[in-house]
């Protein structure tokens, strides 16, 4: 069974990239479908990553801690391994903290 | 098969797509994707954790990583496996999930060399991910199969190669440092969410929207049986639909107005890529 969801994933993953590659090689035209294209990602990786986040790691304190680094890192226009690394350490760090006290 | 090759040659006015690409070197775009395959396997060491934490085999979750090179959608794919779905609602969260690369191969479509016909653009479109797509398009002049080819080589290394280290090293890595690395996927989506909200106010309401929506389901009881993989669905399809009529983007004109990403994705390149 899970190999038939990956198989799922991957079949439909590639023939998104795939088809507009391949078939549409005009330009869209619709403005609202193109506009409505450039806005997904923005939408889904906000609803993905909160209040997901929260519960990413072992207390809520120190993912919140690694929450606001990353928020901090990229308003300064980190890179994306800079952001995500920043966010771990933050994270380990305030965990030994709270086991201190 | 040669009807991409006619439309290109057609629909491509500019002279550059003809002639020599402008970039079809292997090796240069090899050097292009070695910062992307570092990044990719730092991140997808998390991932393979993910992936094994939820049930699967280190061969499961290099498979996945392999065959569809995608971050979120991977990251989705896991939670609807983990909540044993339909195999329908899996499609459908791809779909949703990984839609805007259909919007980023739309615009590769554009950049691809006059020599890169059909079966060259079905290789190219496997390993169109954000970050492959923010340096491509980035280059000037257009692009070459070699060039390509050479671009996607270091990241998909890297994500496989990475996935199987947190796949296998899982049992190994002691409980401290798998809580910290939990936090890595979602510090790389809030890298590639908020330096666009600071420039543009549509994407900030677009963002919102979908925060609170999410938030809603997450906490309203009722609400949050609904399976995450349809939660995604639904926050992407309202936000994105409701940015779309409210902030509809300027109407093609020029190149650059016509594909708002690139020119972002592309400013945001050359920043980054200065000496």
């Amino acid at each position: 069974m899970i190999y038939a969801y990956i198989a799922v994933m991957a079949v439909t993953t590639y023939l998104i990239r795939m088809l507009p590659l391949t078939l549409f090689q005009k330009k869209i035209r619709n403005r609202y479908i193109r506009s409505f294209l450039y806005y997904v990602p923005y939408a889904c990786l906000a609803a993905m990553t909160f209040p997901a986040i929260l519960y990413s790691s072992a207390s809520m304190y120190s993912a919140a801690a690694g929450f606001l680094v990353a928020i901090v890192l990229s308003l300064r226009e980190k890179s994306l391994l800079t952001v995500a690394l920043s966010a771990c350490g933050t994270v380990f760090v305030v965990e030994r903290i709270l086991e201190l006290l | 098969m040669h009807i991409g090759t006619k439309t290109d040659r057609r629909g491509v006015p500019r002279g550059s797509l003809q002639g020599e690409p402008g970039h079809n070197r292997f090796w240069e775009g090899f050097r292009h994707g070695i910062p992307i395959g570092l990044g990719y396997f730092s991140v997808s060491i998390a991932f393979g954790i993910k992936a094994v934490s939820g049930g699967l085999t280190p061969f499961q979750a290099v498979l996945i990583s392999l065959t569809n090179l995608t971050s979120a959608g991977q990251f989705a794919g896991i939670t609807v496996i983990a909540a044993g779905a339909s195999l329908l609602e899996m499609a459908l969260t791809q779909l949703v999930v990984n839609l805007r690369y259909a919007l980023m191969s739309l615009s590769l479509s554009q950049k691809l060399h006059a020599s890169v016909g059909t079966l060259k653009r079905c290789v190219i479109a496997f390993g169109n991910t954000d970050e492959i797509f923010a340096v491509a398009s980035s280059q000037r002049g257009s692009l070459g199969l070699r060039y390509m080819l050479g671009l996607m080589t270091a990241p998909i290394f890297g994500w496989s190669l990475g996935t199987l280290t947190g796949a296998v090293a899982d049992t190994l890595l002691p409980d401290i440092v798998r809580s910290a690395l939990g936090i890595a996927l979602y510090g790389m989506f809030i890298a590639i969410v908020v330096p666009p909200m600071k420039k543009q106010g549509s994407v900030r309401a677009v963002v919102t929207i979908s925060l609170v929506i999410s938030t809603a389901f997450y906490y309203i009881p009722g609400l949050s049986s609904l399976s995450p993989g349809f939660v995604i669905i639904i926050c992407t399809l309202a936000a994105a639909g409701m940015g779309a009529y409210l902030f509809p983007l300027p109407d093609e004109e020029e190149e650059i107005r016509d594909n708002p990403e690139k020119e972002s994705l592309g400013a945001e390149r050359e920043k980054g890529e200065k000496p």
